[in-house]
């Protein structure tokens, strides 16, 4: 199958998917609730003010909610596709405040997907190498202590550490009064010095499953006949290592990205409620508390299909990598 | 011929052989020890803590961790005994300084009559483990209401340890089942049913636990929400194992024996009891021990949002949600106490998880 016609499938696919998940958050945001109405009637009656029920038909059919849920489903959902994401509680365009933070919450996953692959493979060649030895006992102890721990307490370990010893407020993304500035070589210095503790512990849980995973795939290989054979043909280790095994491990290493990137999504939410970090996470929390559904239906919909795109460039980079995968998967 | 010990060893059943594997896994067995007692310990957990998770101390708020001495101020063997505390308000920082009275000793009893409290909320006893009568022990410190950090941590164990087992009983039931069907009978329904599990794990977890989090009624009583949330947990965790299970079932109905079975006329039903299911309880086994630790740290972070259990219900969640201003923990450090418990507890469950995976795999030599 030519990889074009695979690509086309996959996306065809993911269409559905999102389609199906739409409607999912749909009903798990909008429908337990009571509806819009209710709430802005209520708020209009604590100040005061006398609405009748012909009133509160008409700001349900100004609304659509007089309509069956599946039929405001289609409104909502034709709106949302076309890139009308209606507005929040407080009158701001969903689409603005969300176009605010993608960027941070895009980028925040980019690094911290490279930041993982960067610290794993090393470490995971590293262990299987010399497996037994020290160093890597002192991995896989810290893999261990990295999947125990959950994100948001690593979070707040680490701030209170940088707080008892260096003083430093670890907040935020800049420094005070250094967002607004335009962009130069000490914002963009400043932007540094305040992302590699989110990214620290966005990636421990992933690294370590990583590490995991590179370790014990790359210890089969090296246990084949055939590097004993290349061995006993006079080939290099080294030279070895990273033509043959190192190639053939990577492979269950690739294929993670898929689903490594939506969690990096996922595990950001809360490290970025605890760090005040300016993401989709912390929007998506302070708008299902304040009961801002628009808002939140549309953030959980982003967030999704940034998770979809993900498991996309995945599959895609893996069958680039290996092209049997293809072979495999695009039949079905 | 073959010795004893080889026979025991070619006549010994399938569980026999992993119980035997599993036992040459030190870490993993040494952790089950500990899982059992944290288990033991929270299911009577108002029998070993010195005083209930509610009550609030007059005047001991934000107390450190109390020191368990054994000789007075004099040198003299006492057994173990504490100090009194007095306290005086630092003026710079307006935070109480507590000083150890070394003129009141309170000796520790052990057995003896303390607060009383309501075992299992049923029978009306005193009896605890231990006490200091006059004194107060605080073995991890007090929070910002003057409730023991110990009391409330072994307290709520209650909860937090047992979330995890109901959710995974939870997605095991639906994972096992779905994936059994998905797996046994193929084609059309295998299809729907994958596509489901695709489509669920396409979902950002947390942001959609938040989200379904957030739907629970603020005014539900405890044991209510506590099954909420266990629903909530579960929604995402059985995609995994009923992927799992499938795989397992698709590689086992090829093999020669099930043909074997069919062919004698066994229904569908005696196929998947009396062949199948034998031959993956274990797999099972090992998924579930794995599944349990995710669903402790997603009750902790939901609980930690305030979306999870509520107060007065104590988890470990709910306690590290007063930990979350960092000047808090840089004056009263032992707040975060309740962290180790969640670690300590997840990294047991993590090695006993590899342990029994070991155990469980039949080409594994002895």
């Amino acid at each position: 199958m030519s990889f074009s016609k695979y690509l086309i499938q996959r996306l065809i696919y993911a269409v559905l998917v999102l389609i199906v998940i739409s409607f999912l958050i749909f009903m798990i945001v909008q429908l337990p609730r009571g509806d819009a109405v209710d709430r802005i009637v209520n708020a209009r009656q604590a100040q005061g003010d006398i609405i009748t029920e012909e009133d509160e038909a008409a700001l349900r059919a100004q609304y659509g909610l007089d309509k069956p849920i599946f039929v405001q489903y289609f409104i909502w959902a034709t709106q949302f596709a076309r890139g009308n994401m209606g507005h929040s509680m407080l009158g701001i365009p969903v689409d603005k405040l969300i176009n605010e933070r993608i960027a941070a919450t895009v980028l925040l996953s980019v690094i911290s997907l490279i930041v993982t692959y960067a610290l794993a493979v090393p470490i995971g060649i590293y262990s299987a190498t010399r497996q037994y030895s020290l160093g890597d006992y002192f991995w896989t102890f810290v893999g261990f202590i990295g999947l125990a721990t959950p994100n948001f307490l690593l979070a707040l370990i680490l701030l209170f550490l940088f707080h008892k010893f260096f003083g430093l407020s670890i907040g935020g993304l800049f420094s005070p009064g250094v967002e607004e500035q335009p962009w130069s070589l000490a914002k963009a210095l400043d932007l540094l010095n305040h992302l590699w503790i989110p990214i620290i512990v966005i990636v421990t849980a992933q690294t370590a499953g990583t590490i995991r995973t590179m370790r014990a795939t790359l210890l089969d290989e090296l246990g084949q006949q055939y590097v004993v054979t290349a061995r006993a043909k006079g080939l290099r280790y080294r030279q070895l290592l990273f033509k043959y095994p190192v190639r053939l491990a990577l492979n269950p290493v690739v294929n993670s990205i898929g689903y490594i990137l939506p969690r990096l999504i996922s595990g950001q939410t809360i490290v970025a409620i605890v760090l005040n970090l300016p993401t989709l996470g912390p929007l998506l929390f302070s708008a299902l508390l304040a009961e801002d559904l628009e808002l939140a239906t549309s953030i959980l919909m982003i967030q999704s299909i940034l998770a979809v795109i993900g498991v996309i460039l995945g599959d895609i980079i893996l069958s680039l990598y290996d092209p049997r995968i293809r072979m495999e998967k695009g039949v079905s | 011929m073959i010795s004893a010990a080889e026979e025991r060893y070619y006549i010994a059943s399938q569980q026999q052989l992993i119980w035997r594997r599993f036992k040459k896994h030190r870490l993993a067995l040494i952790s089950a020890a500990v899982l059992f007692l944290l288990y033991f310990l929270a299911f009577t957990y108002e029998f070993w803590t010195p005083y209930r998770e509610v009550t609030q101390h007059q005047g001991y708020v934000n107390t450190p961790p109390t020191p368990i001495r054994f000789f007075d101020a004099a040198g003299n063997f006492i057994g173990p005994f504490v100090y009194g505390l007095d306290y005086e308000l630092n003026l710079d920082t307006f935070e109480r300084v507590y000083t150890e009275d070394t003129e009141s000793i309170h000796r520790i009893r052990f057995f003896a009559r303390g607060e009383p409290y309501r075992f299992w909320g049923r029978f009306e006893l005193d009896l605890r483990f231990f006490d200091a009568g006059e004194g107060k022990v605080f073995l991890l410190g007090s929070d910002q209401l003057g409730r023991d950090v110990f009391s409330r941590i072994l307290a709520a164990s209650r909860i937090s340890l047992t979330i995890g087992l109901v959710g995974v009983f939870l997605s095991f039931f639906l994972g096992a089942t779905l994936g059994g069907i998905s797996g046994y009978y193929g084609g059309l329904v295998d299809i729907v049913i994958m596509r489901i599990t695709e489509i669920l794990s396409a979902i950002p977890q947390i942001p959609l636990w938040i989200a379904l989090a957030a739907i629970v009624p603020i005014d539900w009583p405890v044991t209510r929400t506590y099954f909420a949330i266990t629903i909530i947990l579960s929604t995402m965790t059985w995609t995994g194992l009923a992927r799992a299970v499938r795989a397992k079932l698709l590689e086992m109905r090829e093999q020669d024996y099930i043909m074997a079975a069919k062919i004698a006329g066994a229904s569908d039903m005696r196929i998947i009891y009396e062949h199948l299911l034998p031959g993956y309880i274990s797999f099972l086994i090992v998924n579930i021990t794995i599944a349990i630790p995710g669903m402790i740290l997603g009750e902790t972070a939901l609980s930690f949002l305030g979306l999870g259990i509520r107060p007065p219900a104590v988890s470990w969640g709910t306690l590290l949600e007063g930990a979350q201003n960092i000047s808090n923990i840089a004056l009263y450090p032992w707040l975060l106490t309740p962290a180790l418990a969640v670690i300590a507890t997840v990294l047991l469950f993590n090695f006993v998880g590899d342990g029994l995976r070991d155990a469980a795999d039949p080409f594994k030599e002895l």
